[in-house]
C-alpha cells in the first residue's frame, strides 16, 4: 500500500514539473471545443439519420474534392451504419460510372455496384493537387487521423472518461473556424483564414454555409448542423465497426469481471490453509 | 531447489509414455510441485501475465498474417481491410496493436519488481541477464510490429530509428543503406521488417524458456529477498501460484479489454491512419510511448554518435546491473535509503517519458539532459556507493518468519 501510495506521489510530482514548463510554451491555436456525440461513451451509438445526412452532405458537396477510396456502397447498409436499404444502395451505387475493362478488354465506365468502392474525383494524387493546391485528405480514416493536443493532465483522464471524439471535434471546428483575418495577419494566395486549423492558413475554401445542402427529415439547414452530421459520417466511415465494438466490449466487460470474482474466491479459498 | 518429480502417471499409456519421454515428469516438478515462496505478492503474478500476453501476441498475429500484405502501396490498404472487411478483423487488430502496449506495461511492472527486491542478485544473474535480452528483443519486436501499418508515423519512425545506424563512423551510411535493402525505406525495407516481426516473437519464446529454467533453478526471489530454508517457507506451484496467477491476469484482462473496446486508439498515434508519405513530414515524429525514455536520452545528447551511444547504453546498463549494485541484502524493504532512491529513479524514468513525447527544445532539453545524467548516476555512482554506506534493517530469520510476523 505504501508502495502504490509513494509511486503515485513521485508520478505526479515528476509530471507536474514538466507540465508547468509546458504551459510556458504560447499555443494561439485554440484547443477545439468539445462538442456532443451520440456515439461518445461505452453504449455510444450513431444516429442514423445524422449519418443519412452526413452521407448527403459527402455525397453533395465534399466528394467533389475529397476521395473515400475505402469505403464501399454496401456498407451503407450494413448493421451500425447509416441504415439504408439494399435497394437504396443498388440505386445508389448505379449512379456512379466506375472505370472498368469489357469483356474484349478494352476500358470502358459501367454504373457501379454495391460492391464497389466510392470513386475518386480525380484520376490520382498529382491531379488532385494540381487542381486544389494541396491534394484533399482521403475521407476513409481522416476522423482518426485528425487530433490535437491534450496536453496533461488530460489525457490521463481521457483513459478513464474514454474520451476519443478529438477527430470529429477537430472536424467541427474546421468547419465552423473560417472567418476573416485579424488585422496584421497576410493570408497568402490559394490560402484561407481558419482559427482552428494549426498555423491558420487552410488550402481548403470554406465548403458548407447555411442553407446549402437540404434535408428530407426536418433538421435545421445550419452549417452547425451540417458541421456535426459530416463529422458523424467521417467517424463512422473510419470505423463503421464501432457500435459492434462497444456492444461486444460490454460482454467481455461483464464475462471478465465474474471471472475475476469467482477467481479471487477460488484464490481466497485456496490459499487460506496457508494464511 | 527440489525439483525431483514425485509424478507417478496412473494411466497405463502415461507410463508407457513417460519411460520413452519423460515430459509428463517435467511439466509436474516446473508447474505443479516447484516450490515457490509463500510470502509472494502480486507483483510476482507479472511474470504469468508477460507469458499469457507473449501468447496473445502470438495467436493474434498468426491470424493478422494471413490478411496482411507486406507492400508499400498495399499495407495500409490491407490493414483497413482487415479493421473493415475481416470477419472480427477490428478485434484482432486492437488486440495486437494494444497488446503490444500491455505487453510493455507488464514488463516494465516486472522489471521495476525486480529492481526494487533485488531480484538480479546472486545467484539471479543469469536469469537477470535473459530477461534483459528478452526486452530488448521485445523493443526490436514492437518497432518493426509498429512499421507494419505503413501509416506516417510507421514510415517516420522506421526512417529516424534506422538512421540511428548513420552514426557509426566511417561505415554508418553504408549500413543504413544495407539494412534498408535501398537508398531509403521503401519495399524492400517493409517486407524484411515483416519477415523479422514475425521470427523475432518466437526467438523471445525460446529465451522465455532458458528465462524460467534459469528460474527454476536458482528458485524465485521474494519480498523478503531471503532464501527459504524449508518446507514451511514455500508452497507447491500449484494450486497455489497457479490460482494467484489466474486471478491477477483476469485483473489484467480487464485492463486491456478497456483499451481495446472502449479507448483503443488511445495508445496509438492519430498520423499512423494517413498512409505513408515520404514527400511530407509530420510536424512530431513520436514513437510509441514505450520508448519514450529513451528516445528523450537520445535526444538529450547533442552529438548524434553519442546519443544512439547513451540510448544503447541506458539499456545495456541494466545487464550489468547485478554488479552494480554492491550491497548484499536484496530486498528494498530492508534498505531504507535504496528505498528512496528507487522511487527517485523511478520517479526519473517516468520524466524522461514525459520528455521524449515533447518537442525537443528550450527548457525540455534542459530537464531531459539533468534526467539523463541521473539516469546514468543511478547505476554508476549510487547503487555502488549505497551498498558500503547504507545501513541495512535487520533482515528476518525466515521466510515463514517474516510473514508470521506481519500477520
Amino acid at each position: 500500500m505504501t508502495m502504490h501510495r509513494t509511486l503515485i506521489a513521485l508520478a505526479l510530482a515528476a509530471s507536474l514539473g514538466v507540465a508547468g514548463a509546458a504551459q510556458a510554451q504560447e499555443h494561439d491555436t485554440p484547443k477545439p471545443p468539445a462538442q456532443k456525440w451520440s456515439f461518445s461513451g461505452p453504449f455510444g451509438n450513431f444516429d442514423q439519420a445524422q449519418l443519412q445526412r452526413g452521407f448527403k452532405i459527402y455525397k453533395e458537396v465534399c466528394s467533389s474534392c475529397h476521395s473515400m477510396s475505402l469505403v464501399s456502397f454496401r456498407n451503407l447498409a450494413e448493421p451500425g451504419g447509416p441504415g439504408f436499404s439494399e435497394a437504396q444502395v443498388e440505386a445508389l451505387a448505379a449512379e456512379y460510372k466506375i472505370a472498368d475493362l469489357d469483356d474484349k478488354g478494352q476500358p470502358i465506365e459501367r454504373p457501379g455496384r454495391p460492391a464497389d468502392t466510392f470513386p475518386a474525383p480525380f484520376p490520382n494524387a498529382a491531379a488532385a493537387a494540381a487542381a486544389n493546391g494541396v491534394a484533399p485528405p482521403d475521407f476513409s480514416t481522416l476522423a482518426k487521423a485528425r487530433t490535437y493536443e491534450r496536453g496533461f493532465p488530460w489525457f490521463v483522464f481521457d483513459i478513464f472518461s474514454q474520451y476519443q471524439e478529438q477527430g470529429p471535434d477537430y472536424i467541427h471546428a474546421i468547419l465552423t473556424g473560417y472567418e476573416e483575418a485579424p488585422k496584421g495577419f497576410t493570408v497568402p494566395s490559394g490560402g484561407h483564414y481558419n482559427k482552428y486549423f494549426p498555423g491558420h492558413v487552410i488550402a481548403m475554401p470554406a465548403p458548407l454555409t447555411d442553407g446549402q445542402v437540404t434535408f428530407d427529415d426536418g433538421a435545421p439547414q445550419t452549417l452547425e448542423q451540417y458541421s456535426h452530421d459530416v463529422a458523424a459520417f467521417m467517424v463512422w466511415a473510419s470505423e463503421p465497426h464501432m457500435v459492434q465494438r462497444k456492444r461486444v466490449g460490454f460482454q467481455v466487460m461483464i464475462f471478465l469481471i465474474v471471472l475475476t470474482g469467482l477467481l479471487y474466491f477460488t484464490k481466497k479459498k485456496v490459499w487460506s490453509a496457508v494464511h | 531447489m527440489s525439483g525431483h518429480s514425485t509424478y507417478q502417471p496412473q494411466n497405463a499409456f502415461l507410463q508407457w509414455f513417460e519411460k520413452r519421454l519423460p515430459i509428463g515428469g517435467l511439466i509436474h516438478s516446473s508447474f505443479v510441485a516447484y516450490p515457490t515462496p509463500r510470502n509472494l505478492n502480486y507483483w510476482w503474478t507479472f511474470g504469468g501475465i508477460l507469458s499469457f500476453m507473449l501468447g496473445v501476441q502470438i495467436i493474434t498475429g498468426i491470424v493478422l498474417a494471413m490478411h496482411y500484405t507486406p507492400h508499400v502501396d498495399l499495407a495500409f490498404k490491407s490493414v483497413e481491410g482487415i479493421m473493415r472487411d475481416v470477419n472480427y478483423g477490428w478485434l484482432l487488430r486492437y488486440l495486437h496493436s494494444n497488446g503490444a502496449s500491455m505487453f510493455f506495461i507488464a514488463v516494465y511492472i516486472h522489471i521495476f519488481r525486480g529492481m526494487y527486491y533485488g531480484s538480479y542478485k546472486e545467484p539471479r544473474e543469469v536469469l537477470w541477464i535473459l530477461g534483459v535480452i528478452i526486452y530488448l528483443l521485445m523493443m526490436a519486436t514492437g518497432f518493426l510490429g509498429y512499421t507494419l501499418p505503413w501509416g506516417q508515423m510507421s514510415f517516420w519512425g522506421a526512417t529516424v530509428i534506422t538512421n540511428f545506424f548513420s552514426a557509426i563512423p566511417g561505415v554508418g551510411e553504408a549500413i543504413v543503406t544495407w539494412l534498408w535493402g535501398g537508398y531509403a525505406v521503401g519495399n524492400p525495407t517493409l517486407n524484411r521488417f515483416y519477415s523479422l516481426h514475425y521470427l523475432l516473437p518466437f526467438v523471445i519464446a525460446g529465451v522465455v524458456v532458458l528465462h524460467v529454467w534459469a528460474l527454476h533453478v536458482a528458485g524465485q526471489n521474494n519480498p523478503a529477498g531471503i532464501e527459504p530454508k524449508s518446507d514451511k517457507d514455500t508452497v507447491p506451484f500449484t494450486p497455489y501460484a497457479t490460482v494467484k496467477d489466474g486471478f491477477f491476469i483476469a485483473v489484467f484482462c480487464i485492463m486491456f479489454a478497456w483499451f481495446v473496446f472502449y479507448t483503443p486508439n488511445f495508445l496509438g498515434h492519430a498520423d499512423n491512419y494517413v498512409p505513408a508519405n515520404p514527400a511530407v513530414t509530420p510536424q512530431h515524429i513520436v514513437p510509441e510511448w514505450y520508448y519514450l525514455p529513451f528516445y528523450a536520452i537520445l535526444r538529450a545528447i547533442p552529438n548524434k554518435l553519442l546519443g544512439v551511444c547513451a540510448l544503447f547504453g541506458s539499456i545495456l546498463i541494466l545487464a550489468f546491473l547485478p554488479w552494480l549494485d554492491t550491497s548484499k541484502v536484496r530486498s528494498a524493504r530492508y534498505r531504507p535509503l535504496f528505498r528512496q532512491f528507487f522511487w527517485l529513479f523511478f520517479a526519473v524514468c517516468i520524466g524522461l517519458g514525459y520528455l521524449g513525447a515533447m518537442p525537443a527544445e528550450g527548457v525540455y532539453v534542459t530537464i531531459a539532459r539533468v534526467l539523463t545524467f541521473y539516469y546514468f548516476a543511478h547505476f554508476i555512482i549510487v547503487l555502488p556507493l549505497l551498498g558500503i554506506f547504507e545501513k541495512t534493517k535487520p533482515l528476518p530469520n525466515s521466510i515463514s518468519e517474516s510473514v508470521l510476523s506481519k500477520a
